[in-house]
């Protein structure tokens, strides 16, 4: 019988000592061409930037960049094991090696760039923090705003840039931190508090959703600045070369005009433009120098168009969120969206 | 002594294996150990406390003690355990005082009272503390707006924001009320032993309670008009957007609260009204032969002897009550968890942060159960 114990508490041992092996930090392409599926870290559900279709597929502004990567690197944009994540478990997922890559509308900032450990591969999303308020308050500013009850959707660094703002401007405030949305909005709508306050993209769908908009302004004051956009492990550069030019080429790609229409007519041979050539691998190397197929450009534009067509589809002015392009227009048409050039 | 003698002799024998064993759990414990911390090195997870030092920039509606968006980390987790346990103390209160009378008025011969705490009972324990938490936010969210707030001769006002109260201004000699009201209590005890000791003796009871609660109350009452109201109070009164000055208590709180004393007072009500039937029922008779109105046999005879039953369980609905307060989190409520959300996603450290919560609700657990086992020693039988 003791016998019998120690026999199990030896074998026990030897399977903890082997699951006590930490994950080997050898190359993230390599890892992600064995196991044939690139593992992505989204949001559990934010309309426009990951929700499910009515197929039950998982869709969306923040999505389709994992699925562009997907494409770019196996050469199939469904070859993808969606983890879904918190704003608390986002960070340790990343961490642990979970997920490969990070595409939750997550702020870059200092402090997750360099003391987390991670690589920020780009802007994906310009926000900014701003408020909303009716109009009845007779306040044109949020700078008016000193004695007021602010409700704020937490989980972002919401709580901190309205602590800044107040700081700076000496406002004095009753601060009402909301976990989800849905409640923030209810507690708004009641007037437990006279103005909300969250990321612009999401102000204006909140207000669109109001049945009274029109008795509600969206203030001028933009508080933060919130460049969203994926980001992965630190130590592994070529993983992140590689995220970081899929990226890049999604943007270049709606600068150059190549759609998911004829993105496979222009890689057929070799166009006019030399750049278009360079970027969907008729003309160079560029491929290889990523560690990628000569084609994976083409892969990651044929997945779900260029960043034009992705921000249309989900989030643009014809969806339920109705967002302008503003801050996220190419630069050449007013906004500051600028990728490095293809050479 | 022969070797052999360590597999022949079956004592021997049994220590060797209680020994071998013991080393090999040590291993296996060291083995984990060692490769966790190894695994979250390299993961890069774990970079310790020193976060707690850095400023936390975001600011806490509900306050203890003082603290702004300068303040630390480690000083916003203190101002949300104290929240914590600001509605877990009143929580439990409320909770102890609901599930006694429950349970009594439950044992009740009215029938229309019975049945009413019956029904309390089921649906309140029935229904999942998250939603009854969301409802009572609600209705509190229903009160009437700031605008429209319902005011108590403009001193006293509510609304969806909270319930505001004018606070104390202290001024010269309001020690000196304090001191009377120490003296008051002091007094109490004094005339509550004399009390007994001439009750031990006679036989002739004296009502203390009324008599305490005169000293009390009066004695602090008679300094405070004598030195012409050195406390004075300072109203509310209404701003631009919310009124002004005085102390709120906050609708998150009230909701909290109210769900969380209610939740577990059906709980307690079930546990007080099973203490009471383990009582037998000889002793209720006795008492009834010895002229005990039922009032008294109830709180001289059954309770005394029902505790015992009671306070192990209840234990355990106060050790709930406090950690389903980390439901706050859905309402709003700036408890520990809400602040430690906070903390967590701006610094980064998650395991630090939960490592935290399971201390603080760890500690806080083990002193509610070391308090309340003192207390059940103390009521238990002595058998002589």
């Amino acid at each position: 019988m003791r016998l019998k114990i120690l026999a199990h508490a030896a074998v026990v041992t030897g399977m903890l000592v082997m699951v006590g092996t930490a994950p080997s930090q050898s190359a993230t392409l390599d890892d992600v061409r064995a196991a044939g599926e690139l593992k992505c870290g989204i949001n559990t559900g934010l309309a426009g930037f990951a929700h499910t279709d009515d197929q039950g597929n998982w869709t969306g502004f923040d999505v389709a960049y994992c699925r562009a990567l997907a494409a770019a690197v196996l050469g199939d944009s469904s070859k993808i094991k969606f983890v879904h994540l918190t704003g608390k478990t986002r960070f340790p997922a990343l961490q642990s090696g979970e997920i490969d890559v990070l595409s939750r509308n997550t702020t870059w900032t200092l402090s997750r760039d360099v003391d987390l450990g991670f690589t920020f591969i780009g802007v994906n999303y310009y926000d900014g923090q701003g408020f909303i308020g009716r109009k009845s308050l007779g306040v044109m500013s949020a700078k008016e705003l000193s004695g007021a009850s602010i409700c704020i959707q937490t989980g972002t660094t919401t709580e901190l840039n309205l602590a800044d703002f107040a700081r700076t401007n000496n406002i004095d405030y009753e601060p009402v931190p909301i976990e989800t949305n849905a409640e923030a909005r209810a507690a708004y709508e009641a007037e437990r508090c006279d103005v909300y306050t969250t990321d612009a993209s999401g102000l204006a769908a909140t207000k669109a959703t109001f049945e009274d908009a029109d008795q509600h302004m969206v203030y001028p004051e933009i508080v933060s600045k919130e460049p969203l956009g994926p980001l992965v492990r630190q130590g592994d550069d070529q993983w992140a070369d590689i995220a970081r030019w899929v990226l890049n080429a999604l943007i270049i790609a709606e600068e150059l005009g190549v759609t998911q229409a004829n993105v496979e007519e222009m890689a057929a041979g070799k166009t006019d433009n030399p750049e278009v050539n360079r970027m969907l691998g008729t003309e160079g190397s560029y491929g290889e120098m990523l560690g990628l197929d000569a084609r994976w450009a083409v892969q990651a534009i044929a997945a779900e168009g260029n960043y034009a067509e992705i921000f249309d589809r989900y989030i643009g002015p014809d969806t339920k969120l109705g967002l302008g392009r503003g801050l996220n227009a190419l630069y050449k048409d007013g906004g500051i969206l600028y990728a490095p050039p293809f050479r | 002594m022969r070797v052999s003698r360590l597999w022949t002799d079956a004592r021997a024998r049994g220590l060797v294996f209680q020994v071998l064993l013991l080393l090999g759990l040590a291993f296996v414990i060291a083995v984990i150990v060692v490769n966790t911390t190894e695994n979250l090195q390299r993961a890069g997870l774990a970079s310790g406390y020193g976060f707690l030092f850095d400023t936390a920039a975001f600011d806490i509606n509900q306050r203890l003690i003082e603290y702004d968006s300068t303040s630390s980390y480690g000083r916003a987790f203190v101002v949300g355990g104290l929240n914590t346990i600001l509605v877990a103390v009143l929580g439990i209160i409320a909770a102890t005082g609901i599930g006694f009378i429950a349970g009594v008025l439950r044992l009740s011969n009215n029938y229309l009272i019975s049945r009413i705490v019956a029904v309390y009972v089921e649906f309140t324990r029935n229904v999942p503390l998250l939603l009854q938490i969301i409802f009572w936010w609600i209705i509190m969210l229903t009160l009437p707006r700031v605008r429209d707030s319902i005011s108590i001769g403009e001193t006293v006002f509510l609304n969806n924001r909270g319930i505001r109260i004018p606070s104390p201004v202290f001024e010269n000699g309001s020690s000196i009320i304090f001191l009377a009201i120490a003296a008051g209590l002091i007094g109490t005890i004094i005339v509550a032993r004399w009390a007994r000791a001439r009750q031990d003796a006679t036989g002739q009871r004296f009502p203390v309670g009324w008599v305490g609660l005169t000293v009390v109350v009066g004695l602090p009452l008679a300094v405070y008009f004598l030195l012409g109201r050195p406390i004075g109070l300072e109203a509310p009164v209404r701003g631009t957007f919310n009124l002004k000055g005085g102390g709120n208590v906050t609708p998150e709180l009230t909701a909290l609260w109210l769900a969380l004393s209610t939740y577990t007072g059906a709980f307690i009500s079930e546990i007080v009204r099973a203490g009471i039937l383990s009582v037998s029922k000889g002793q209720t008779e006795a008492a009834g032969a010895l002229g005990f109105r039922p009032g008294l046999t109830m709180r001289l005879i059954t309770l005394p002897q029902a505790l015992r039953v009671i306070i192990p369980p209840l234990t355990s609905q106060y050790l709930n009550l406090t950690k389903n307060s980390s439901l706050a989190v859905a309402i709003g409520y700036q408890d520990l968890v809400s602040i430690g959300d906070t903390i967590l996603n701006q610094s980064g450290q998650a395991l630090e942060v939960i490592s935290i919560y399971m201390i603080v609700y760890l500690s806080l657990s083990l002193i509610t159960s070391a308090f309340m086992n003192w207390y059940n020693a103390r009521i238990a039988l002595v058998e002589r």
